[in-house]
């Protein structure tokens, strides 16, 4: 494997238009109103967010509507700082599963507020089972980052 | 189970940085092998079945109409089966259908991947849908690192004791992939190295993380009659188990990891495992992460919730141990997606047959080998065992 060939540089660029449907219309809206929007399945009773059309377990419709609280639990995180081709968040960031209060499964954002660039600050900052809020984005698009993040509390 | 079915051949590339070959050639390389270590000929061959990751790795779609004469599919039915991570596990798995069903006598199955061609991180982070999740997955290291973290907090697992057996593990893997000829990445580590490595997602370091590879894998799957009718010492069937769990990453445990360990149930019950530490030889764990290596055993039955660490510290996994897992180096040490299960399905094969070289565990006769796909969302398991 010693001797090179050539390569060659190519590249794919492809635009796509994706529906959002009645139901995560309505919960992006509702992010615009600083609301976080949830539907409870009348068999199972959990109350799922963001907001489904149906229950992944029941497969019955969705359509009893709950705002749901701003604040919860942390369950998990994890601190990144790589970087990779394309990617949406600027590093350094942290992922988190959080249980906001009053729901059944965990939502999947980021948490925030304090020095990220101090790797060993913010590790000793970040605990499971700490309490979290949501802070708002001042211009909101209706977007899943129209909260910017969770911050303890 | 339907009828009988035995591997009767394997056949690798020697994978690694592969620029040296297209992608084509790189198929027909471990194509070729299969064939060499069968006697067969491409037309003794029903059926093949391909897979890849999703296709944007190398950016060509439909790879298995551009390798149709690399795998000498023309002429014949042909089918794709692609399941991201346990892609190769769910291609042993459809050529076992096929074969179990009557339908074949013989199915070529073949993996691929080419991920220097491509951005592995940015293309699996497409894996993900852009309205909710695709902005805080931070690509695979992202995932396996939170619920690596959140798994050794839900058991109170010390940093110091978790960062030792991961260090471990990871030392153990390199050392083993010399003794493996295709393996990519053949470099000697030490605990202090994987310890002090650079932090790609935290809790997970450099040496935790697999490579991204170039590789291929092809494995011929036989029935009970033509098996016999060839004469060749075969790796047989004796079960499979294939779990999915919901989309969003967070409408399901991830540590008490259902589509793992129902996955490894349905594939015991089949082969009659009871006590999988004790009645396997050998066991393929898809590891491209130490942490999430030690959760698997932990969700296959090998060793209770929250203990793994300290069995592997004691040595009980390694290579003299009670239970082997990845003597082949494993996923950490190689990792071309596509073919990564296939290659632990062979590997497996391998060693029941006792062809595993400088890695063989000696005198295995029950192996393991298993993969894992998506936003840790599916977990396939295929038991091969050195009698029908």
């Amino acid at each position: 494997m010693s001797k090179e060939y050539r390569t060659m540089k190519t590249e794919i660029h492809l635009p796509y238009e994706l529906a959002y449907g009645a139901t995560w219309t309505r919960f992006f809206e509702g992010l615009k109103e600083m609301k976080i929007f949830g539907t409870r399945c009348k068999k199972c009773e959990r109350v799922l967010v963001p907001a489904r059309s149906f229950c992944p377990r029941c497969f019955v419709d969705t359509d009893q509507w709950v705002e749901v609280k701003q604040e919860g639990t942390l369950v998990a995180w994890c601190y990144t700082n790589y970087r990779y081709f394309g990617m949406p968040t600027e590093p350094p960031f942290i992922g988190a599963l959080i249980r906001l209060d009053g729901t059944d499964v965990n939502l999947l954002h980021l948490i925030g507020g304090f020095d990220l660039g101090d790797f060993a600050n913010a590790v000793k900052i970040v605990k499971n089972g700490m309490k979290l809020k949501a802070v708002w984005s001042e211009d909101r698009k209706g977007h899943i980052m129209d909260i910017r993040y969770f911050k303890p509390l | 189970m339907g009828r009988a079915v035995a591997i009767i051949g394997v056949g690798q590339t020697h994978h690694g940085r592969r620029m040296d070959v297209s992608y084509p050639d790189l198929v027909r390389e471990a194509v070729l092998r299969v064939f060499e270590d069968t006697g067969l000929s491409p037309k003794d061959i029903d059926g093949v079945v391909s897979g890849t990751m999703p296709s944007m790795m190398e950016g060509i779609a439909l790879t298995h109409f551009y390798f149709s004469e690399a795998m000498q599919a023309v002429g014949k039915p042909i089918l794709k089966t692609e399941t991201c991570g346990s892609t190769g596990v769910s291609i042993a798995h459809t050529a076992y259908y096929w074969v179990a069903s009557g339908l074949a006598d013989l199915v070529l199955a073949v993996g691929h991947e080419k991920m220097n061609e491509g951005n592995s991180q940015a293309t699996m982070t497409t894996v993900v849908e852009p309205f909710y999740q695709r902005y805080f997955i931070a690509g695979a290291p992202g995932v396996f690192s939170m619920q690596s973290q959140m798994w050794t907090a839900r058991y109170g697992i010390p940093e110091d004791k978790i960062r030792d057996a991961a260090a471990f593990i990871s030392v153990t893997h390199h050392d083993s992939a010399f003794d493996n000829p295709y393996a990519h990445v053949k470099i000697k580590v030490t605990a202090e190295d994987v310890k002090t490595a650079r932090v790609i997602t935290y809790p997970i370091r450099l040496l935790d993380v697999c490579p991204n590879s170039d590789g291929v894998c092809a494995v011929i799957f036989a029935s009970d009659k033509m098996a016999k009718k060839l004469g060749r010492k075969a790796a047989w069937v004796k079960g499979v188990g294939y779990r999915g769990e919901e989309y969003f990453f967070g409408d399901s445990d991830k540590v008490v990891w259902e589509s793992a360990i129902q996955a490894a149930r349905q594939a015991y019950d089949q082969a009659g495992i009871k006590n999988p530490r004790k009645e396997l030889d050998v066991a393929e764990v898809y590891n491209p992460f130490t942490y999430q290596e030690m959760l698997f055993y932990e969700c296959f039955g090998f060793c209770d919730f929250g203990t793994s660490p300290d069995l592997v510290l004691k040595g009980t996994f390694s290579r003299k141990g009670a239970l082997p897992c990845d003597p082949s180096g494993g996923v950490l040490c190689t990792n071309p997606i596509g073919a990564t299960g296939l290659i632990r399905v062979a590997e497996a094969a391998m060693q029941v047959t006792g062809k595993a070289g400088d890695h063989q565990v000696p005198g295995a006769k029950l192996a393991l080998a298993h993969a894992m796909g998506g936003v840790d969302q599916f977990n396939g398991i295929m038991i091969l065992g050195s009698k029908l």
